[in-house]
């Protein structure tokens, strides 16, 4: 590792610490919130952001230290793009398996059948 | 134009991604990746049944940069509530009715929601008019939907037309 | 200054990979431990990026790109599975 000097060591470790951080609390949440489909919305929203920023982080140093390199950007790209999915395919798996909520969700659809997804 | 390129955007997306992946910028690279920027959605081109062209440009990059102040935004609240020992969360499964139409910019809309605050959309009705969204802490879900319709729709609508 | 952050870091992927693993054990229903490994996939592939820059080589890069891709096409399948039974209709 080449030590960085002035702004892009702050810029750099900033990114790095910030990212951890946001990865951490998206564990923590999975770990420890209440129900499935609670839990699905910290890794989707906080691990994503996290990991971006420390991709991001990663940029900044290969940029200072070798030549331009903004290939990291496609893993930010490619994980920002199939979170919602992936997701959005759980959250129907969940719901298809009817998975025990927490008491006070409360189901506000109007026609729960239209999205049933048994046939 | 047409006939050489059906999907200017989908082009410019895959010469863009050439280069990231190449990770260098020369006029050889520059060249395959042109060729295979017109090659490949020629060939795809057949399987693609769901049309969609972007009106406003510079209005979508401003949707776009809505949308990582909206993420980063979004995470400090979801940290909030994880971090926080004592707060009870209020969570709702609620019906989003649709004002747009079109696969793609559902499809857009489904993962903004997915990715913003405290919401996370689960299923689309069978009609395709209304979303399934699950939220995580909600006191008053007409307010949501109103600002979800106000913030991120009324913006997609006028992007994509429909 | 930097070498403190790639410490940090580190330090706090691991916890975050113990915390998944945790969640991947106890359960109590498939989709919760699809969840994790999913989120395992994720923190794995920060973990290498750290030791690319641990290292000072863009070598790890490849490998990141495609513990994302294994991973996300994993999820689906997984859960696809468990919506029909069946992975390809």
């Amino acid at each position: 590792m080449v030590e960085l000097h002035g702004w892009a060591d702050w810029l750099v470790s900033s990114l790095l610490i910030i990212g951890a951080l946001f990865a951490l609390i998206g564990s923590v949440g999975l770990a420890r919130l209440p129900d499935f489909m609670a839990r699905l919305h910290a890794p989707t929203k906080s691990t994503t952001l996290g990991v971006g920023g420390v991709i991001l982080g990663s940029i900044v140093y290969f940029s200072v230290t070798a030549s331009f390199s903004w290939h990291e950007l496609l893993i930010t790209i490619f994980l920002f793009l199939t979170a919602p999915i992936s997701a959005h395919l759980l959250a129907k798996a969940g719901l298809h398996l009817e998975l025990r909520r927490v008491e006070n969700t409360r189901d506000l659809r109007a026609q729960p059948k239209q999205y049933s997804d048994k046939d | 134009m047409n006939k050489l390129l059906p999907a200017p955007f989908l082009s410019l997306f895959l010469l863009v991604f050439w280069l990231l992946l190449q990770n260098t910028v020369s006029a050889g690279l520059i060249v395959l990746g042109i060729i295979l920027a017109i090659l490949i959605p020629l060939y795809t081109n057949r399987g693609r049944d769901f049309p969609a062209t972007i009106h406003k440009p510079f209005k979508a990059i401003e949707y776009f940069i809505l949308l990582m102040v909206d993420i980063l935004i979004s995470n400090l609240n979801i940290a909030a509530i994880i971090l926080l020992p004592s707060r009870r969360i209020k969570p709702a499964l609620i019906e989003y009715p649709l004002d747009i139409v079109g696969e793609v910019p559902i499809t857009v809309l489904a993962s903004t929601i997915s990715l913003t605050p405290g919401t996370i959309t689960a299923e689309i009705r069978r009609d395709g008019r209304a979303l399934m969204i699950h939220a995580l802490n909600v006191d008053d879900h007409e307010k949501l939907i109103a600002s979800i319709k106000q913030r991120y729709e009324m913006r997609l609508k006028e992007i994509f037309k429909c | 200054m930097l070498i403190y952050a790639v410490q940090f870091a580190f330090i706090a992927f691991c916890v975050a990979l113990l915390l998944n693993l945790w969640r991947l054990f106890r359960g109590p229903d498939l989709p919760d431990r699809i969840l994790a490994l999913d989120t395992i996939y994720i923190n794995s592939l920060a973990l290498l990026v750290l030791f690319g820059i641990w290292h000072g080589t863009a070598f790890y890069f490849e490998a990141a790109l495609l513990i994302a891709m294994l991973g996300f096409i994993g999820t689906v399948a997984a859960a696809k599975f468990l919506l029909r039974g069946d992975i390809v209709e």
